[in-house]
């Protein structure tokens, strides 16, 4: 038995009701306890905290930090990498590269150094799934898993054209246990498999996808309903169809209602709440204050940004015919992957640039979308990352949601036209640290299902983030003065002073073994390897956790 | 480890292992019934000529465990001398790594980089233009399942599948039944294109028939055609195909609906290299402007794409990586291995289930022959000779089980035949990791990064 105790910090933890108050957290075997009744009661292992802002540990729900098209693209971009800051090699943890997609260990030191202690990567191509473990495994100190891609999956269209709800819940079940998957996540749904049989893409939710005679609007509300009976820790993913096409948020707002009250997830909404001509990138503007007052007046949805930053990265998306917009619009490299039965996947290096007016546009948008939604418990943080930017810009993108001055300094060094065409310059509302700390860790815990992550009461993850108040508030989140995972100091002082695992989050639904029949058939005719090589074995899994459906 | 699905019998008897893998090439065909009796596979069913020759050919040499220069020692002993060469080194090289498993590519990357070494995999002397290229220009490409379900057009570029992927015809690129191609090879129109005619050519409908080092021409001919720009006739001298010919087959190509570039170590090592990797890419992905395409490099060896991947993932870098300095670096030609050996750089090597002894230039060999070597080998290979520590591994794939990655990236598991008496490549290489780190942890050795090399 280890035991840590975190004295005299002043605390922030929403989901229990704590907004600054002054107390200790007491660690036990890696978990949250009530601290002991005795006022002598003495642990391993004190820190004073005093003076110290504490959270919880921080949680990504939506990046890319493992699997083929992360890979692929580390390999894509040498020119990126020479020149980004590496990690370096210390007796106790291993090298890495840095840039807009680190290396595998250098992404785990770097979350954690950042006072991140989960993470999951959102699009995995179901064939590559025992890939995506593989990396996860070489990804230090965080706690992590992975969304799986269905939404152009052969299976799920061929069910919902033939009306077999039933099967279509036994597939997603059986699916993400063959994966080892963590939630269902529908990428551009039908618009993918459009692309892959001959090019082209569908251009709203009610047109009919080739071969299957099935639209995107039956695939999502089909899977957000399945996934619902399932009682998965989290609801169906979205990324929408048309994402970064000027005039999208028709889509968007279409798709938010084809869920007909069932919950969902709406990832990266930033690129896809556009106004405009999609044929006309000079028409480009924001459509935020009608989504967001949609978002706001229905419970069952939720959100994360997908915020742009301005520099260089790389897009990565399972969105094939977004990357070839993105390779034709800017005329840079493109990957393209197709994956039998299930997926695709578009790569293309990308720059944002302050005086683009799109570009300084798509920056405006996210923040509208973070200061225009009432209830944070609704909204997560994200850049999607590497997508709009690296997650190392969480720090930077809380100083421009805690400080409206700084937002108005970046709006004036954009074009003019930006502050036309959005409604940024207006919005005074600054957030709140209580309010950082739920859009950054207790509302995407409470999102992904995960009850011992997000918050600092009994039976939580001992997973801390303590911070050094600072009047340079991006300062402040970007040099945390510890990090704790599970009950040990893994950051000290900005060094990494242990180098632990972390562990694998997934799902385990049940589902009718019957079924597995009607699946393999179909396997057996169409993949191009053998079935019972498909599913993931449970040595892929780091110290794997089960998460319970509900 | 094993992941044996039927388990060993004590006496010799009769026992068949189903979905087992064929790791021989890079096809990592998932699809083999071996019948085994004791140590010994008797039937391959499913398997080519090339996967049975793979599996009947694999006895359990009477080998010791290891040889420390040239004399018969245990496992504990050699890893104990591994470790310490390891150790002692300044400029270490890590090269092969194509014939074993990602789990034991990832514990020979963490060695190399705990003791700030060279990591080069066999993938700079095969494929490696084809990852430069893919650097510069990018890559259309998809599973073999896709091409196998939907194409419908297939052009097979600088290489002969019949004899070094004899699966790939029926069980990926042109006679299967697919989806959206029900008819199979009826279905599909294949081309070859190679400076001489192979055994490849029977399986397809138009053989081009290009010059000798006239592939880069070839290819941007055909990109200027995808173009709508007019070729002058005298393109026929350059090449040695007529344009009516070429115009054809790009007319073929337009009309497809999914149409797929298979391309070899004859397009990527002849003259030209990326240059004709990139032209080859690039025309590929020029065609998506008509219709959909896709263009795949045929890798050779079992895993190699696990190892570019592991690579990859580790360090960022696919190849040719400097861990010397603390943290990665990544330049072709410095820091491949063949480059570091030839220059005569290294001062100790690990190499592991490959043999550069038996295709390196002769400067790489004398250097290799002259610097302390650890080599992992099944089998007496020209490079375990020359070893300081020859560890005697067992074979993946047919004794030990793990993951390997087919030429498209797809990660198969393996199920093994047999047990052997041997310690895998992982074991080994955890063996040597863990020595390594007990005496850098014990703080008896300076850190290698410290020194700033």
């Amino acid at each position: 038995m280890s035991s840590l105790r975190i004295s005299g910090g002043t605390i922030y933890d929403p989901a229990n009701g704590v907004e600054g108050h002054v107390g200790d957290i007491w660690i036990v075997d890696g978990q949250v306890v009530e601290a002991p009744a005795e006022p002598d009661a003495s642990a391993d292992r004190t820190l004073d905290a005093t003076g110290l802002v504490v959270m919880p540990g921080g949680i990504d729900m939506h990046c890319h930090i493992a699997g083929p098209k992360v890979n692929t693209a580390r390999k894509m971009v040498p020119d990126d990498k020479r020149k980004a800051e590496p990690v370096r090699r210390t007796l106790l943890t291993r090298s890495g590269s840095g840039g807009s997609v680190p290396s595998t260990f250098a992404t785990g030191y770097l979350y954690a150094g950042l006072g991140y202690t989960t993470a999951f990567d959102a699009a995995v191509p179901p064939l590559a799934a025992r890939h995506a473990h593989e990396e996860l495994q070489d990804t230090p100190v965080i706690d992590k898993g992975f969304y799986v891609l269905m939404g152009n999956n052969h299976y799920v269209m061929k069910q919902l054209a033939a009306g077999e709800p039933g099967r279509l819940k036994a597939y997603i079940a059986w699916l993400l246990q063959s994966t080892k998957g963590y939630a269902a996540k529908l990428v551009n749904p039908g618009g993918v498999e459009v692309w892959k049989s001959g090019g082209g893409n569908v251009h709203g939710i009610d047109e009919t996808v080739d071969h299957f005679n099935v639209t995107p609007r039956q695939i999502i509300r089909g899977v957000a309903s399945a996934v619902g009976e399932l009682g998965l820790p989290h609801p169906v993913h979205i990324h929408c169809n048309n994402l970064g096409l000027p005039g999208n948020h028709a889509t968007t707002m279409e798709t938010m209602k084809s869920l007909e009250g069932h919950r969902g997830h709406l990832t990266h909404i930033q690129f896809h709440s556009y106004d405009g001509d999609p044929d006309d990138q000079s028409t480009f503007g924001s459509r935020v204050p009608e989504l967001s007052e949609y978002v706001n007046s229905h419970e069952n949805l939720t959100i994360d940004v997908g915020q742009v930053m301005f520099g260089n990265t790389i897009s990565m998306t399972g969105d094939g015919p977004l990357g070839y917009y993105l390779h034709q619009i800017t005329g840079r490299k493109w990957f393209s992957g197709d994956t039998e039965m299930e997926a695709g996947c578009g790569i293309v290096p990308i720059v944002y640039k302050q005086k683009s007016l799109v570009h300084a546009l798509q920056w405006a948008i996210g923040l509208e979308w973070y200061l225009l939604v009432d209830d944070p418990w609704r909204i997560a943080m994200s850049t999607d990352h590497p997508n709009g930017g690296s997650f190392l810009a969480y720090p930077e993108i809380i100083s421009l949601l805690m400080d409206r001055e700084r937002r108005r300094e970046v709006l004036a060094g954009a074009p003019a036209a930006v502050s036309d065409r959005c409604t940024l310059r207006d919005l005074d509302r600054e957030y709140s640290l209580n309010e950082i700390a739920i859009i950054t860790r207790a509302a995407p815990a409470r999102m992904l299902g995960l009850a011992h992550k997000g918050h600092l009461g009994p039976g939580a993850d001992g997973d801390v983030t303590l911070y050094s108040p600072d009047d340079d508030i991006q300062r402040m989140f970007e040099l945390p003065r510890y990090v704790v995972s599970r009950g040990e100091v893994i950051v000290d002082d900005a060094q990494i002073v242990r180098d632990t695992r972390g562990r694998t989050l997934h799902v385990e639904p049940d589902y009718d073994p019957d079924a597995v029949d009607d699946i393999q058939e179909w396997f057996e005719k169409t993949y191009s390897i053998q079935f019972r090589n498909y599913p993931v074995e449970d040595h892929y899994l780091q110290d794997p956790l089960v998460v319970p459906t509900v | 480890m094993s992941a044996t699905d039927a388990a060993t019998e004590p006496s010799p008897g009769l026992r068949v292992v189903r979905d087992a893998t064929c790791t021989f090439c890079g096809c990592v065909c998932d699809d083999m019934e071996l019948t085994v009796e004791g140590n010994h596979i008797t039937k391959a069913k499913n398997a080519c000529v090339l996967g049975k020759a793979w599996f009947f050919n694999h006895h359990i040499e009477d080998r010791p465990e290891a040889l420390i220069d040239g004399q018969p020692a245990g496992y504990d002993q050699a890893m104990d001398r591994a470790a310490e060469i390891l150790l002692s080194a300044r400029f270490p090289l890590t090269y092969g790594l194509s014939d074993t498993t990602t789990e034991a590519q990832r514990v020979a990357l963490a060695i190399t980089d705990w003791i700030g070494g060279i990591v080069d995999t066999t993938t700079s002397v095969c494929h490696g233009p084809s990852g430069i290229a893919f650097q510069s220009v990018g890559e259309v490409t998809c599973s073999l399942g896709e091409v196998k379900n939907r194409a419908d057009y297939v052009i097979f570029w600088g290489g002969n599948p019949a004899e070094s992927h004899p699966r790939h015809f029926t069980k990926y690129s042109l006679m299967p039944k697919g989806e959206f191609v029900p008819n199979g090879r009826k279905d599909r129109t294949a081309v070859l294109i190679d400076v001489r005619k192979t055994k490849s050519a029977k399986a397809v409908d138009h053989f081009l028939r290009v010059k000798p080092r006239r592939d880069f021409e070839l290819a941007w001919a055909l990109r200027a055609l995808a173009r709508g720009v007019e070729l002058d006739p005298s393109i026929e001298e350059t090449t040695g195909i007529p344009l009516e010919t070429l115009e054809e087959i790009m007319d073929g190509m337009k009309k497809a609906k999914f149409g797929v570039i298979l391309f070899g170590m004859g397009l990527t090592m002849t003259r030209g290299k990326h240059f004709n990797s990139e032209a080859v890419l690039a025309l590929a992905r020029d065609m998506n402007e008509h219709t959909r395409w896709s263009a795949k490099p045929m890798r050779g060896h079992g895993n190699v794409t696990g190892a570019d991947n592991v690579v990859s993932w580790s360090t960022g870098y696919p190849f040719g990586v400097h861990l010397g300095s603390g943290f990665p670096r990544f330049n072709p030609g410095e820091f491949t291995a063949s480059d570091v050996l030839a220059r005569g750089e290294a001062d100790a090597a690990l190499i592991i289930a490959s043999d550069p002894m038996s295709n390196f230039s002769q400067p790489a060999r004398d250097h290799l022959e002259g610097i302390p070597s650890v080599v992992l080998d099944p089998k007496l290979s020209d490079t375990a000779r020359i070893a300081s520590v020859a560890i005697t591994t067992s074979t993946y794939g047919i004794n030990t089980g793990g993951t390997v990655y087919r030429m498209d990236d797809v990660p198969i598991p393996l199920r093994p035949a047999f047990d052997s008496p041997y310690k895998s490549d992982l074991e080994i290489l955890r063996g040597i990791e863990s020595r390594i780190r007990q005496r850098q942890l014990s703080g008896s050795l300076p850190d290698p990064a410290a020194s700033g090399v």
